[in-house]
């Protein structure tokens, strides 16, 4: 463990790198099915990531805890029945509580188990660090996977529906784009985010080099 | 048999597992830069997906019935150590075969578009006969999605692109415009 920086400055770059600097959809591209699937609406988008968040913060602890236990051999079945666990819990505490939103995520809470992102933060960070530090990188990661949700699911709803979070926006005379809440719209959406991203890293190198 | 045909035209054009589901992205993105290698992953996929659909039917009819909360995690479990073992054999009786799947066949068994064709079969009730040719359908669409957006990466290789546009961005947006062609395979069944 890195003993230069102070622990509370470490606790909160761990936690700020996965919201901006290595934002999983964004910088890292990964996830990439369920933030596209399932954002036709800014509601389906925030459960989708919050669900995520929740499976990748309890796997992130659980693996983290028995990281010494856990063979090298097999860690990567562990790791994917320790998530498979937890996206079960998840998927029925949602149809108990959240039925409505649990019909329309579908198949695609239950495929949280195969998303790249969760398995990735348990091979590269929660096997090698303490079980605070792996829960606050799981936070930071959850909650920058929600909020890349979040952007594409209010693209597509305010666009394609004229509404946020289902309160419509625009009044009658809107004519919505159709096309934003079917699957293409999920393409460009993801697609203009990332060309924006990308045209702000370029101006930020310009300003650096003047 | 129209039932069949129909999963299975269904699976290729109109649901392309790819383009309107959105399962299978990862590989969809990261290995389309060459045609040959993105063929062989379709082949891979199709391959993958007929053994995952007969796990599943299996799984479906001896074991959930007893214990319906270990569904994912049996699927995962049984597809993958299945994939293992096929692996092995293929090895070992067509090394010519093996070669072509290569490094893709063990890849592909956490691929969210496996697991997802064993949900869906499970979700839509289907047997034996059906599951096949709706993972044959499945397979046979990502593939085609597959080769396609390889080939059209091929070609903007060539050509002078905008450097802010290169790269992901720029293949999110071809495989959206492909994904709106194939929208209008769902007019095929409207009768």
């Amino acid at each position: 463990m890195e003993e230069i920086k102070p622990i509370e400055k470490r606790d909160s770059y761990e936690f700020l790198k996965g919201l901006w600097k290595e934002n999983p959809v964004f910088v890292a591209v990964l996830g990439m099915c369920p933030a596209l699937a399932v954002t036709n609406s800014a509601t389906n988008a925030m459960a989708m990531g919050l669900a995520s968040t929740f499976v990748l913060i309890s796997s992130s602890a659980l693996v983290s805890l028995f990281r010494k236990l856990i063979p090298k051999e097999v860690r990567i079945t562990t790791y994917i029945v320790i998530i498979a666990t937890f996206v079960t819990v998840i998927d029925f505490l949602m149809a108990a509580y959240a039925p409505d939103i649990h019909k329309a995520l579908g198949a695609f809470i239950a495929l949280i188990v195969v998303n790249c992102l969760i398995l990735g933060r348990q091979e590269a960070f929660a096997s090698k660090n303490s079980v605070w530090l792996s829960i606050v990188d799981a936070a930071g990661m959850g909650f920058g996977f929600t909020f890349a949700l979040l952007c594409i699911g209010t693209i597509r709803e305010l666009l394609g529906s004229g509404s946020l979070f289902g309160i419509n926006l625009f009044g009658s005379t809107f004519e919505p784009w159709v096309v934003m809440i079917l699957p293409p719209g999920g393409f460009f959406a993801l697609g203009t985010l990332l060309l924006l991203f990308n045209w702000w890293k370029y101006k930020r190198k310009s300003m650096r080099h003047e | 048999m129209n039932e069949l045909v129909w999963i299975f035209v269904s699976a290729v054009l109109v649901n392309n597992f790819t383009l309107s589901y959105f399962l299978g992205l990862c590989p969809f993105l990261g290995v389309t830069s060459r045609l040959q290698t993105a063929f062989r992953l379709g082949l891979a996929n199709i391959f993958v997906m007929l053994i995952t659909s007969v796990c599943a039917f299996a799984l479906n009819t001896w074991v959930l019935p007893f214990a319906p909360y270990l569904r994912l995690i049996s699927f995962i479990i049984v597809i993958a150590s299945a994939v293992q073992f096929v692996e092995m054999a293929i090895k070992k009786l067509s090394p010519e075969l093996f070669r072509a799947l290569g490094i893709f066949l063990p890849l592909i068994t956490t691929n969210c578009a496996i697991l997802g064709l064993a949900l869906f079969t499970t979700n839509k009730g289907y047997g034996f006969v059906e599951g096949i040719v709706f993972a044959l359908g499945a397979g046979i669409g990502v593939t085609l999605a597959l080769v396609l957006l390889a080939g059209l990466r091929e070609e903007t290789k060539y050509r002078s692109v905008p450097s802010l546009i290169e790269g992901t961005a720029l293949n999110l947006f071809i495989a959206g415009v492909l994904s709106m062609a194939f929208m209008g395979f769902a007019g095929l069944f409207s009768t």
